[in-house]
């Protein structure tokens, strides 16, 4: 096992975090989420009339995510446009939020959620997912609770929390585990929960109790965030 | 409506925002906004915002150019920027965009290709240009080319492994260095009164719009766009406004670190 993060963090511990509520004007509601070097930028437009019609449901309104990711964001130049990572991302994203939010008072209408990586190392959809929640409480949008998120797992031997890019690629001690989840934490559900690797019960239950602690820590900054603004807008 | 307002203001001698008509919004840019990125930069022109990221490849040279790179421009308009871009591969709007771009680094010459070869007719750097929309209120194209020329001053290259693969670790002290910066300004008509920097209710009411890039005085790239044109004397006054406007915005263009 290993004794020592790459980083030197503990091995609970989560890289520096960042909030900011209201970075795109244009939109109704927009937050950016920054966890170590990993950069989320979410935007959110609507409610707002759903074309192409057969896709709106009379009941109530639907969510739609988008997740991208800049050419420019990663070592190697990623495509421009959809790809089968980030069409997945997107409906794992929709999955996450959905939870706690309250669509019935919006009939055939669509909550469109744009998820821009604008600098990525490792963690990528959790960062996306707090952003996201960010920019729908901030678009208005009646919700539950804030959805966090973070990637625990297993990296040289040990349970860990916020895998950055280096620890991912760590192939020492049966490779790493790279577990993606988002926490809602007033009814402490898990709305998103990916997994690849390998990684007994045991440890696997301590990730996600670690995992939740983490999530607490970061819904305060979603907090504190969406606060900022409102006082800002008090001045 | 708000583009008979505009128009109506337009014949009182008045903008949307009070600006005068050869009156920029508040504009700044900033530098290493992307760590991955060769070079990047964000530009701001009131609340208008693009971010734009330099990354490089390996490519073949052109048969008809075997000792020269090149480079690639592309524009993402977010739909977050404006509740009006729809998601999916790149409109017309975007394609003008990456192409008014692309035509103002290369046919000005502003990058040496020649720089960029490695090996004639084997190997050659490929500069990717990748200009996103994060913000639009209005004037995409200036906030894109005083960000593209930002990202690229001193952009940095990676060092080659003895396979002339590009190893991403490290960098070399190879920089892209920039022969000229030529400055684009747009300007555009409403009710037969030039505008400059137009914001995004007033290119809603915009009948033409003109494109200018200029340097050390000297025109380098032009594109009118819209559905009207414009007077021989209308475009004199707007060349002698982008040669004064060039002077001013060129100061705030930095070198990457």
């Amino acid at each position: 096992m290993i004794d020592k993060r790459p980083d030197g963090r503990k091995f609970e511990e989560m890289r520096k975090i960042e909030g900011k509520v209201g970075i795109v004007k244009r939109a109704d509601g927009s937050a950016m989420f920054k966890i170590g070097d990993t950069v989320a930028i979410a935007a959110v437009h609507g409610p707002r009339v759903l074309h192409p019609r057969f896709l709106q449901d009379p009941q109530k309104g639907v969510l739609r995510c988008n997740y991208d990711m800049a050419t420019f964001s990663v070592s190697d130049r990623k495509k421009p446009g959809p790809s089968r990572r980030s069409t997945e991302i997107s409906l794992v994203t929709e999955k996450s939020l959905l939870p706690v939010l309250d669509l019935s008072m919006y009939p055939s209408s669509v909550i469109d959620v744009f998820i821009e990586i604008t600098q990525a190392n490792a963690g990528t959809r959790c960062a996306g997912i707090v952003a996201a929640s960010m920019a729908l409480a901030h678009a208005g949008i009646p919700m539950k609770d804030l959805v966090s998120a973070i990637s625990v797992g297993k990296v040289g031997g040990r349970v860990v929390v916020d895998l950055d890019k280096e620890e991912e690629d760590l192939e020492s001690f049966g490779g790493p585990t790279d577990i993606p989840i988002a926490y809602t934490p007033k009814n402490g559900e898990f709305t998103l929960l990916q997994l690849d690797g390998n990684i007994t019960k045991e440890e696997f239950i301590e990730a996600l109790k670690l995992g939740r602690e983490s999530c607490k820590q970061i819904q305060k900054e979603q907090e504190r965030a969406l606060k900022e603004v409102y006082k800002e807008k008090g001045k | 409506m708000n583009k008979d307002y505009i128009m109506s203001l337009a014949e009182k001698d008045v903008r949307i925002d009070g600006r005068k008509f050869d009156e920029y919004r508040e504009v700044s840019i900033e530098t290493g906004v992307s760590m991955n990125a060769e070079g990047s930069a964000r530009c701001k022109i009131g609340d208008t915002e693009v971010i734009v990221g330099i990354k490089m490849a390996i490519g073949t040279p052109y048969p008809d150019a075997a000792d020269e790179g090149s480079i690639v421009v592309g524009a993402e308009l977010l739909p977050m920027s404006n509740p009006d871009f729809e998601s999916g591969p790149p409109g017309k709007q975007a394609i003008e965009l990456a192409r008014i771009i692309d035509r103002g680094v290369r046919e000005s010459k502003a990058i040496d290709f020649k720089k960029l070869c490695i090996k004639e007719g084997e190997k050659c750097w490929m500069v990717f240009i990748d200009i996103y929309s994060i913000n639009d209120d209005g004037n995409l194209i200036d906030a894109a080319g005083l960000a593209t020329l930002t990202a690229l001053n001193g952009a940095k290259f990676h060092k080659l492994d003895k396979d002339d693969n590009i190893n991403y670790k490290e960098y070399g002290d190879k920089k892209v260095e920039l022969e000229l910066m030529p400055i684009t300004c747009t300007f555009g008509k409403v009710n037969g009164k030039i505008i400059i920097d137009p914001n995004n209710d007033e290119e809603s009411a915009l009948d033409a719009r003109l494109s200018i890039a200029t340097f050390n005085g000297k025109v380098y790239a032009m594109q009118k766009g819209l559905d009207r044109g414009f007077t021989l004397e209308e475009i004199e006054y707007m060349i002698d406004v982008a040669i004064a406007k060039e002077k001013e915005l060129k100061t705030l263009i930095k070198e990457q670190k």
